[in-house]
């Protein structure tokens, strides 16, 4: 067995989220090579030399590259394809936007998002939001595969010491063009790193009263993150939204303020350890996967709570 | 231009769905179906670009069993223009689907495939990206903001960290996210009229596409249950609880 990971990065660092597929990948077992495609100058290829299981680091250094243009590094990792029985990257925007088009230039049927690795061609990943798991095997000769950075814990950062080569970068192929990036910045955990997370949603009201949010997040050093409705209200922007379709997280405690618990929110943070729902509706379904529910108006509670904290 | 807006149809997302007793998938018998609810916005989207003089016709593609017809028709009561439907299996995978797409771009000539960024039923998210690279197109995911400038189409993505700014060539695939826009109801005149639009039927066969799965499904189940916990009286003990019970802060 061999696995080749796409390495998931802005250019300048190594995007957590690799450590956890590295994990995934050790428990398929067999040789694990890291492709460091970008335009990154080699810094994050040492960092995916450093982390621990990593036999090989195959940088891939060309300006067409950058910012994970996915028709130019798709082509790449197919040339690379026939030396490895599977290919894998963590279910990041960057993830999901190349692989499936990798696999369909290799004529393979991607395994999105495992959760589990059940043998080198068995897998289990969440279907309809989480309400169901299906256990996949994948006959393919070439294993496409994205992994949950959630169901797997971080591979250590630090330990390894792989060989760094060079891998012969693909062309330009003209049809993508990056123009620019508007990130949030935050000097807060991230989101779906984060051991703490607290999310407002539609009862939040305004953009504004996020600010009460933050302050709590700041006494725990939590990330915030909000619902869809507070994301499509335009309270806050769109990488906080945690749900099914925006960030699946499983921190050690999850706080969901006015927040009524959609199937589609709970699929982003039903796997966290301890869950607490503030809500002055008491039959909001959110209460049914909180550990500690507390019925109250959250303009009240979370000021409270941010007092009470110290 | 003509624009080709693939659509599926799933279970509505305001179902809750059932694991059957085999363990063998989910229960479809009795559900109520709809068109995926990205799907919908790649409609509205179309729809809006034609309104705008942007494109000349809306053709919507369902793959799946004959009732796949009932998704096509609530695209043309929307506003599309015409249907295309390919008779397959319910359960036919993105590659599979995308192969199909193929063929179907190769005789309708579409400037721009606008598709939901994943189905809300198998949660794959591939079919776009998987349909551009069999054309050798470029790829819009997870599109929050498309303007069209001749032969290329400055696209705003939804990343992890935040929005992204693409300048892509034409034609190209479009993979639409929530915010792109609120799609339309359709109004019961607009119903009426969708009967009487063409809807044209044939094979995967008709194709040439094989369409035989990839993957196996060994088992589907429920996921574990999370117990209910407690209420709490006040922010008191709730924040006791926090740190002596749980121990979490």
């Amino acid at each position: 067995m061999s696995i080749l990971i796409l390495a998931d990065h802005d250019d300048g660092q190594l995007a957590p989220a690799t450590l956890n597929t590295v994990t995934a990948a050790t428990q398929i077992g067999g040789d694990i090579h890291i492709l460091v495609a970008g335009d990154s100058g080699g810094e994050v290829a040492k960092s995916a030399a450093a982390i621990a299981g990593v036999s090989k680091v195959l940088t891939a250094d060309d300006a067409a590259l950058a910012h994970g243009i996915a028709e130019n590094v798709a082509p790449l990792m197919q040339s690379m394809a026939s030396s490895y029985t599977h290919l894998m990257a963590p279910a990041t925007t960057t993830g999901k936007n190349i692989m499936p088009r990798v696999a369909a230039l290799l004529d393979v049927m991607q395994v999105s998002d495992i959760i589990k690795v059940e043998s080198a061609d068995s897998f289990q990943r969440p279907i309809y939001a989480g309400n169901a798991i299906a256990t996949v095997t994948s006959n393919e000769a070439i294993k496409v595969v994205t992994v949950r950075s959630t169901a797997f814990e971080a591979a250590a950062a630090e330990g390894g010491s792989a060989a760094i080569e060079s891998a012969s970068g693909s062309a330009d192929v003209g049809l993508s063009n990056y123009v620019k990036s508007e990130l949030s910045s935050s000097e807060r955990p991230e989101l779906t790193s984060a051991p703490i997370v607290i999310s407002g949603g539609r009862g939040m009201q305004d953009g504004a009263n996020f600010a009460m949010l933050e302050k709590v997040a700041d006494k725990l050093g939590a990330a915030v993150g909000a619902s869809r409705a507070a994301v499509d209200a335009g309270f806050v922007p769109n990488d906080y939204q945690v749900g099914q379709t925006g960030k699946v997280v499983a921190p050690d405690l999850y706080v969901a303020v006015g927040i009524s618990g959609a199937i589609q929110h709970l699929a982003g943070m039903k796997d966290s350890k301890v869950i607490v729902a503030i809500n002055k509706d008491e039959e909001a379904p959110i209460f049914q996967v909180a550990d500690f529910g507390l019925v109250a108006d959250l303009f009240d509670a979370v000021p409270e709570l941010e007092t009470t904290l110290g | 231009m003509k624009v080709l807006v693939p659509v599926k149809r799933v279970i509505d997302y305001n179902v809750k769905v059932r694991v059957k007793a085999d363990n063998t998938g989910v229960e479809l018998a009795n559900v109520k179906m709809a068109m995926n609810p990205f799907d919908e916005i790649a409609v509205e989207e179309a729809l809006r670009l034609k309104e705008s003089g942007g494109a000349d016709e809306v053709v919507a593609v369902s793959i799946g069993p004959t009732q796949n017809q009932e998704t096509i028709r609530t695209a043309l009561a929307m506003g599309a223009d015409r249907g295309i439907h390919i008779e397959a299996p319910h359960e036919i995978e993105p590659l599979a689907v995308a192969k199909l797409l193929k063929e179907v771009v190769a005789r309708e000539e579409p400037g721009l495939v606008f598709v939901g960024k994943q189905a809300i039923d198998d949660d794959c998210n591939q079919t776009g990206q998987m349909l551009a690279a069999l054309l050798g197109w470029a790829q819009g995911t997870f599109v929050s903001g498309i303007e069209i400038k001749g032969d290329s189409a400055a696209v705003i993505r939804e990343v992890d960290g935040g929005l992204e700014h693409l300048e892509i060539r034409m034609p190209a695939v479009v993979t639409v996210d929530l915010r792109l826009n609120e799609p339309r109801y359709a109004s019961l005149p607009n119903i009426m009229k969708a009967k009487k639009k063409p809807l044209d039927s044939m094979s995967a066969a008709d194709l040439g596409v094989d369409i035989a799965p990839r993957l196996t499904i060994t088992r589907v189940e429920e996921p574990p249950a999370r117990e209910a916990g407690i209420k709490v009286c006040d922010v008191a003990e709730l924040v006791d609880k926090l740190k002596n019970e749980a121990k979490v802060i």
